[in-house]
């Protein structure tokens, strides 16, 4: 689904990726993880195609396409989903209008009918009961005045609704305390089929014990240290990312 | 972002009944400006004398004053001399015959602010006999307002039917030497609208400029009078979100809004004259003085307004406070592309006690134009309870563009209280990449963005206007961001 070889990239003229490579199947779900500053969120956004991180190196395949060729959007109606690791607010805009015309524009891109009103909202009421938000949301703007729990379940709604092939979670688990955690975990893993495929970027092994990830990659210096299964996650709780790089000079 | 619905067509279908029938003279004026000239214009509207002494001295005061230099406007310095005051309407001999015959990139405009078929000839010029033969329903329409007894016609059928309204309201609101440009108009003014609702009649439809053919002849120095009587209420729709050409550059209009004991008015405006190409060359310079008098109690002025045309605009729409109780709004989006000016606001003063007033004032501006708000809250020694609650929001796109805030505030009673929020906020490229990364076009992303921070504003706006203004906003902001 996506292939990723030794990809590079700099923000600001800064080197930050140096060299990646990952390969991801559908059905996969991948935990990547690292220590501050280690390039994982600028690779999440590489791959979703922010205009300020400029590729220096490499290729990726996303669904036999050449992800890189594509903008941000048609990436997006191509099914690559980011949840945010910091949900921008959009004042006065309607969450549930930007639900809906993000919905039809991919619909329209893929050559099917645009959901009407009524359709859309049957379908966001189901979604919003399963992730346990308050129909409020359906009349507040995007992400205005939301805590930081609800930015996040905002985000894991968006993506229900979406059903990307490859979705994209930066840090969606920070912030939340262990109930939210719970809802948040429950959404991602009714996404999981084996025609989808899910990369979970995250500090803490805490929320792979919701979502149990096929494998394991840590990251530092822009590139990937170790891969390897779930294990992996919960050694580097015990012993820390020192231990990764300790073991690699060994 | 496909907003059209049915009742909103049905609407603007009906805008084509004749209204008025303008008296169109054939002859012009050469340039130039005197007392002789204001008599010709006066006379040549066959008006009655009180109306020509009236005039006469606004021109006399007018000549003792400077053109105001305080506004963050900058322009050439205007040659009022070199200006024709009496222009009859010009004879449709070059105008198009169809609209096949219309530059297609115009069109291509109208067909985005979702403006139907038949309105789009008239707006193009096409010669209006061939396209508008069909006259039968204006007849309902003047029947409707006759039977509630609101009167509404151009402002010269005013002066010959109604002549006692015009004597006693006229400059009641704005008087002659009110400032330069008002002065100027009360001189040379050519025509306008005239409303007047009756005692205790609430106007049975929206009026709009739109219902008028001629309005657009009406020519630069337009004067409006509306007078809404105890208890009577109104809704008044200004303008056209179509883009408006004019060979005059310098427009100067006056508005008077007169509100009696319990009676409320609402002035809506969408204003689209035409700014001037990307460069800044051309473009209208719109010089307006809009005033409401809340002269009865409890009475109410309510100004909405969406300004998105001319090269320069000069606007100041405000509320006199007088009657206890009486209520003041200001609801504005004013958007600035390219390099377009603008330096508007509002003014409202508090008079009688527990007058209240609001003002919301929404900017946005992209390119290098720059927008200023520049507002007034007076509160008069006699204001005992007043009350103001201030917004101003600036919206910002793209790096070279600028905004400013004036509030200005003199509060003489120390029982009134007096609140200002503002901000100034960039588009984000945070909120940008966000919908992007939804799927959402750039253009659908800046117009949602846009229409978010206007979205206060427009709920004041009639349902029918608002839609066509939100459209204007994404055609005037097109191309401003990525």
């Amino acid at each position: 689904m996506l292939n990723i070889a030794n990809l590079s990239a700099r923000v600001a003229g800064k080197n930050i990726l140096n060299g990646i490579d990952l390969r991801i199947n559908a059905g996969e779900v991948h935990a990547i993880m690292g220590p501050n500053g280690s390039g994982k969120s600028t690779l999440a956004q590489v791959l979703a195609g922010r205009e300020d991180y400029e590729v220096t190196g490499g290729s990726v395949q996303f669904l036999d396409q050449d992800l890189l060729a594509l903008s941000a959007e048609e990436r997006a109606r191509a099914g690559l989903f980011l949840g945010f690791q910091y949900p921008v607010e959009i004042p006065g805009v309607n969450n549930v209008y930007l639900l809906k015309a993000a919905l039809n524009a991919k619909r329209k891109a893929a050559g099917e009918p645009e959901v009407d009103a009524y359709e859309f909202l049957a379908l966001i009421k189901q979604k919003m009961k399963f992730m346990e938000m308050s129909e409020t949301f359906l009349s507040r703007g995007v992400n205005e005045g939301f805590s930081g729990g609800e930015k996040k379940r905002n985000e894991i709604l968006q993506m229900l609704v979406l059903e990307p092939k490859l979705a994209i979670l930066d840090e969606t688990d920070s912030g939340l305390d262990i109930d939210a955690l719970k809802i948040v975990s429950k959404g991602v893993n009714s996404l999981r089929d084996p025609t989808r495929a899910v990369v979970l970027v995250t500090h803490y092994q805490r929320l792979l014990d919701y979502i149990e990830p096929d494998y394991v990659h840590v990251l530092s210096g822009g590139r990937i240290l170790k891969s390897g299964d779930k294990s992996l996650a919960l050694e580097l709780e015990r012993r820390g990312y020192d231990w990764v790089r300790a073991s690699l000079v060994a | 972002m496909s907003t059209k619905s049915p009742d909103v067509e049905a609407l603007i279908a009906q805008k084509y009944r004749h209204g008025f029938v303008t008296d169109i003279e054939s002859d012009s004026l050469p340039p130039g400006l005197d007392e002789s000239v204001v008599a010709a214009i006066s006379a040549k509207k066959k008006e009655p004398q009180f109306l020509l002494d009236w005039r006469l001295k606004a021109f006399r005061h007018w000549q003792t004053m400077r053109e105001p230099q305080w506004a963050r406007v900058h322009y050439r310095p205007i040659d009022y001399q070199d200006i024709s005051y009496y222009s009859a309407p010009r004879a449709p001999v070059d105008a198009p015959k169809s609209l096949d015959e219309v530059d297609p990139k115009l069109l291509a405009t109208y067909a985005k602010l979702g403006i139907p078929l038949h309105e789009r000839a008239r707006l193009a010029g096409v010669a209006v006999d061939a396209v508008f033969d069909s006259v039968s329903v204006a007849t309902t329409f003047k029947d409707k307002l006759g039977k509630a007894g609101v009167i509404f016609c151009s402002f010269s059928e005013a002066v010959h039917n109604h002549p006692e309204l015009i004597e006693r309201y006229l400059g009641s609101v704005v008087p002659t030497g009110d400032n330069f440009f008002a002065a100027l108009n009360s001189a040379v003014f050519s025509d306008g609208s005239f409303v007047y609702v009756p005692p205790g009649v609430r106007c049975p439809m929206e009026l709009s400029t739109y219902f008028r053919i001629n309005a657009a002849k009406t020519g630069q120095f337009e004067r409006t009078l509306i007078i809404a009587a105890e208890g009577a209420s109104v809704s008044y729709l200004e303008g056209c979100t179509a883009p408006m050409r004019d060979e005059n550059q310098l427009h100067a209009a006056v508005v008077e809004l007169v509100a009696l004991d319990d009676a409320s008015i609402k002035y809506s405006t969408v204003q689209n004259w035409y700014p001037g190409d990307e460069n800044g060359v051309g473009g209208i310079y719109n010089f307006v003085t809009k005033r409401g008098e809340c002269r009865g109690r409890n009475s109410k002025i309510s100004w909405t307004q969406v300004e998105t045309g001319s090269a320069i605009t000069w606007k100041y729409p405000s509320c006199v406070l007088k009657g206890d109780g009486s209520i003041g709004e200001f609801y504005s989006v004013a958007v600035a592309n390219h390099y377009q000016q603008a330096d508007t606001g509002t003014k409202m003063i508090h008079i009688g006690k527990n007058t209240k007033s609001t003002i919301v004032s929404k900017g946005i501006s992209a390119g290098r134009a720059v927008n200023t708000y520049r507002g007034l809250v007076k509160i008069l020694p006699s204001a005992e309870g007043a009350r103001n609650f201030t917004q101003c929001d600036s919206l910002l796109m793209g790096g070279r563009c600028a905004a400013h805030t004036f509030p200005y505030m003199e509060v003489k009673n120390p029982g009134a209280t007096v609140e200002h929020e503002a901000s100034t906020s960039k588009i984000g490229e945070d909120q940008l990449f966000y919908c992007l990364q939804r799927g959402i076009s750039a253009e659908d992303a800046v117009n949602m963005i846009v229409s978010g921070f206007c979205k206060v504003v427009f709920k004041e706006l009639p349902m029918e206007f608002a839609v066509e203004a939100q459209n204007l906003l994404s055609v005037s902001l097109e191309g401003a961001v990525g």
